[in-house]
Parts: structure tokens; sequence; C-alpha cells
């Protein structure tokens, strides 16, 4: 049965001070549920999105063409919904768009109330820990005190691990999915690639190109390219791609060596080779819908998250004041954010004689994989919450 | 050697409400039975996809990690009691693993199947390498790389200085205190740094 839902918004007129610093002010959080809040309010899930996804986690929108409905399906939809592991009969699931993104909530495309105009590259700085004020704050609209789980992937398991430190009484798992505690200088390196791609694009205007009627789309695409290189592995792209060109895709290799179609083009302009085309598809799908600021916004909040910076680098004692129980998993072909990030997390739990188990999972896809299906990883999380639902029904029972 | 009277004998060697480790945990049950009868905490360690999961469902905590490339996730005498429970046998680094076990837990307990049980003895001597319940396995097929004896692990222990506080053997469910060597099928080791 397809799971139709609808996203929702909430305004919030107060200040919200920042980690910088500057505050903001009258601004929307989206968001999503799926399933129903039970009466003690004990079995609400909080799904924290990555990089480039949004409260958009399970279902379809309604749509009257099948095909357009079907295209709308949520990023995280193989995981969440009726009967999946993570189960909406038996959970309350939210979605929520942080602050900063482009598809709701409160963006640098939206109207700065007090300069009355479009915040551009005004916008402030915001950080994971302000994103998880953020979604303290909604989830107190919703009156849901304590979260039966937080769960995210990637900079969501950043926010579901920041979660258990700012509001420790406030979580009761988390599922902290290829993540790690920071980024490398390796990564950082990247996300600085990208947001120079961006920046120097000359339709950015300085993050003012709404105002021009421009969007850097160039930087955008570069942007992605580099990013969608690093999300998947070697193998997994020699796999898919190989070396195939472009125009003898579908051809069977005797006929690609002798034919015209398996030539060269002996031109350094064309798209020669798949995987450049490929690449070229993602980066140019992601540039009509991603908004640049939203980038560098989204990026810079991943090199600044370090909850340890504040302990002289000592991630035990960052992770002293958790309370939650945690699942940690990781995928051995993940270099972005590899399984030795997350036996630094699983370490300093330890450390800390906190609940935790991790699996490390043997799956080719590279990083890509925490959002695809591999038995052996759906199947932890399954049982994972399954436990987190025996939890809740002893203490209702009790 | 899951039987529930070999890991009531082994639990009884566990003090109550220890931080426990158990490497090579399998699908928990040892872990979930010291929780809920001697108030324990603790953590297992296991490679196996199979068994990370049984331990999920049953609620233990799992670390996923291959024994073979070391205990460095933890520190020193970080835990009361560090469990070696028919693991030695399947590690590349046993040596190693015995010593970490002593580094890492203040009682390191080590349980593992004695070759020179009287029956594996009989068929050697006749010739064939021994079949049996506790060594189920044909020698071309058995996941047991390491095969040692009761008289074997002290050597070992000694050897890497470690001071052996008991040791015995278990048959049938039941501690086996006379020439355990001979009479039981499993060999168990207490020891501390």
């Amino acid at each position: 049965m397809t799971l139709i839902v609808q996203s929702q918004s909430l305004h919030f007129d107060e200040p919200l001070l920042l980690q910088s610093g500057k505050s903001i002010h009258d601004y929307d959080l989206t968001f999503e549920t799926y399933g129903t809040l039970n009466t003690d309010k004990s079995n609400a899930v909080l799904v924290c999105h990555a990089l480039n996804a949004s409260h958009h986690v399970a279902g379809v929108y309604a749509n009257t063409d099948a095909k357009i409905q079907e295209k709308s399906t949520g990023w995280w939809d193989n995981m969440i919904g009726p009967g999946k592991p993570v189960d909406t009969d038996h959970f309350f699931v939210i979605g929520i768009n942080n602050l900063g993104s482009c598809f709701g909530s409160t963006g640098p495309m939206h109207i700065n109330p007090d300069a009355k105009k479009i915040y551009g590259a005004d916008f402030p700085v915001v950080t994971v820990e302000d994103w998880v004020n953020a979604q303290a704050l909604l989830m107190d609209k919703l009156g849901i005190k304590v979260l039966a789980a937080l769960m995210g992937g990637s900079l969501g398991g950043m926010q579901a691990l920041s979660w258990t430190l700012q509001y420790p009484d406030r979580v009761r798992h988390a599922v902290v999915i290829a993540s790690a505690p920071n980024l490398t200088a390796e990564n950082i390196a990247f996300n600085e690639v990208a947001r120079r791609a961006i920046v120097t694009d000359p339709d950015f205007h300085e993050g003012h190109f709404y105002d021009y009627g421009v969007i850097p789309k160039r930087g955008l695409r570069i942007a992605r390219m580099i990013g969608h290189i690093t999300y998947l592995s070697d193998d997994v792209m020699n796999a898919k791609f190989g070396r195939q060109l472009k125009q003898s895709l579908g051809l069977d290799a005797a006929v690609k060596v002798n034919s015209q179609a398996g030539a060269y083009n002996y031109s350094t302009l064309d798209v020669e080779f798949q995987i450049e085309s490929y690449l070229r598809h993602q980066g140019d799908k992601f540039a009509e819908y991603f908004d640049a600021n939203t980038y560098l916004l989204i990026t810079r909040a991943l090199d600044y998250f370090d909850p340890a910076r504040q302990f002289g680098g000592d991630l035990t004692k960052a992770l002293a004041i958790a309370k939650a129980k945690f699942l940690l998993i990781s995928f051995t072909t993940d270099w972005r954010f590899s399984p030795s990030r997350s036996r630094e997390l699983v370490k300093a739990l330890l450390d800390n004689n906190h609940d935790v188990s991790y699996a490390e999972i043997d799956a080719p896809h590279g990083h890509d994989a925490f959002l695809l299906d591999d038995p052996r990883y759906t199947s932890i999380v399954r049982s994972y919450f399954d436990s987190i639902l025996n939890e809740i029904s002893l203490k209702v029972a009790a | 050697m899951s039987d529930l009277a070999t890991m009531q004998a082994i639990a009884e060697l566990v003090p109550m409400g220890s931080r426990v480790l158990d490497l090579g945990c399998g699908d928990g049950a040892l872990l979930d039975y010291l929780h809920s009868t001697r108030n324990c905490t603790g953590y297992g360690i296991e490679i196996d996809d199979a068994n990370v999961l049984a331990c999920v469902k049953r609620g233990v905590n799992v670390i996923q990690l291959n024994l073979d490339e070391g205990l460095a996730l933890f520190d020193d005498a970080s835990f009361d009691v560090v469990l070696q429970i028919d693991t030695l046998q399947h590690l590349r680094n046993a040596e190693v693993m015995l010593r970490e076990t002593a580094r890492v837990g203040r009682l390191g307990i080590v349980a593992f199947p004695n070759f020179a049980h009287w029956p594996n003895r009989l068929s050697v001597l006749l010739g064939r390498m021994p079949v049996t319940r506790r060594l189920p396995y044909q020698w071309y097929d058995t996941p047991n790389i390491r095969v040692g004896t009761h008289a074997d692990l002290r050597e070992l222990a000694l050897h890497n200085g470690l001071k052996v506080l008991d040791s015995f053997g278990i048959q049938e469910g039941r501690s086996v205190r006379f020439a355990p060597n001979l009479l039981a099928g499993t060999s168990v080791f207490l020891f501390t740094r």
C-alpha cells in the first residue's frame, strides 16, 4: 500500500540564538509525520537529514498522475513506513527540514524580516547544534518531551549524536549511521572544492544571485559531481561504468572494439566515457532544484561539527553527558565516513560505559550504502527498532 | 558449548555486577544470562553478521570487530572480566589475544576444547582425528585453526607471564578437578596479569 503524505509547516516568532552569536526570528520549519503518536507520546522517532535531503523521508505526495506520484517517493522510504524496518504502524516518525535548507524551512531564498529582502548570503551560518535546537523547539510544539529514537545517516547521524549531548534527557536511543565525530581534513577539502565551484561561478553574485534572476548552476553542477564521486566506491563505479564509452552503450564487447561506435572521438570537450555522462546528468539534475547558498551553509555545518572541540579534542569527555543507548552502523567501502570514524565513536561510548551496539556492514556501495537496501543492514535496524518497541510496550504495561 | 549447564558453570566464575567484555560472544546468550542472573553489564565482540544480528535481537550490546585485528579499542584494565569462551581456537593470533585478554580485563576467563580429552587421544591413537560432540568437525573443514590441550594452555599462560588463578575442566556441564587434561572435553582457565 502506498503511503500518501503531506508536509506541514510551523512558524516560530521567538528569536533562536545561534552558535555564532547571531540569531534568527520569524522562521518556519517544514516537516512531515508518519504513523500515530501514542497516548503517552513515547513512540516518537525523529529522522534527521543529510546534505541534500529534506523532511520528505517516506511515502509519496498525492498526484493523479501515478508516474509523478511515484517520483515523489521519500528519500528513506525503503527504511521507514508501514511494515518497514522503522515501522510506522508502531512508531510516530517525524522528518524535519533544517534551517537554511531549500525544501520549505526558512532558508537563504526567503525574505529576511529585518532587511525586508531576500537573505541570500546574509542568511546566518547555522550549525548542527543550531539545527538540533530548532528541532527541539518543534518537538515542544508537537508536545513530544522525549524521543524514543533519533536516527540519521552521515550529517543526519551527526545531528542524532548531537541530540544526545544537547538534550540527553530527551533521547532514549540514537541510531547513527555512516557518520563521524567530525570531518577529516580530506573531507573538509572536498567541501571546500565544492564551495569554490559555486562561489567562483560568475552567476553567484556574492550570494545575491536571486536579485539578478540567475542561478550559479555551473558551480552547483561541479559541486554535485565531486560530491557524488565521494559517495561511491571505486569498485561500484567500475562495476557500473568501467571504461564504457557513452556512444557504445548497450553494444556488446566485440562490436564496441570493431565498429565506429567503439572508437574514441579524440575530443577533450565531448562526453566520451559513460561515467562523464552520468556525472553531468547528476549535476544538471541537482542544479535544477538545489540552492547554492544552502549548499554552502550545509557543507559549512558539516565542517564545523566537532563535539570534542570544547573538551580539548577528548571525544570520551564530550560523550560523557549522553544518556541514550546507541546503535552505530558503518559500511566497509565508505571512504567519506569510514568505519574507523564510527569506531572512534564506539570507543568514546565504551569508555563511558554507555550502551552501544555497532555493526560494520561489508557493502560495496561506499557512503551511499546507507540509503540502499542490504538485508544485513536493514535487518539490524529492524531488530533494533523492535527492541525499542518492546521497551515502550513494557513501560506501558508497567 | 551453548548448553545451559556449561553456561552456568562459566557464569559462576564471573563476580556479581561485573563489567564484562565477551570476545567472540556468538549469539549473545552468555551475556544475556550474565545480565539477568548476575547483574552484569558489558559488550560482546563478534565478527559474524548473523551473530551480530542475533545479539541486537536479544538487546545485548555487540560490537562488530575482527579479533585478529586486536583490541586497540579497549584500554588497560577497562573491564572487570574479559571472557574468551570457545574463541581462542578460531584466532590466528591466539597468543596475542591471550595477552590482550589479560591487559583489558582485571580477570580473564578462557574456555576452549581440550584436545587431550581421552576420547580424542583414543581416536588419534587409532589413527584418526577425533570427531565428537565437542569437536564435531572433520579435519578438513574445521573452523578450529588452533588445536591445544589443557596442559598446553597452562604452558602458554605461564610463558606470557600470566598468573593462573584457577584452572579446571568441564565435562557434561560439571567441573572436573581431577586430571582435567584427560577427563574433560572443555578446559577453563582464570588468570590475571
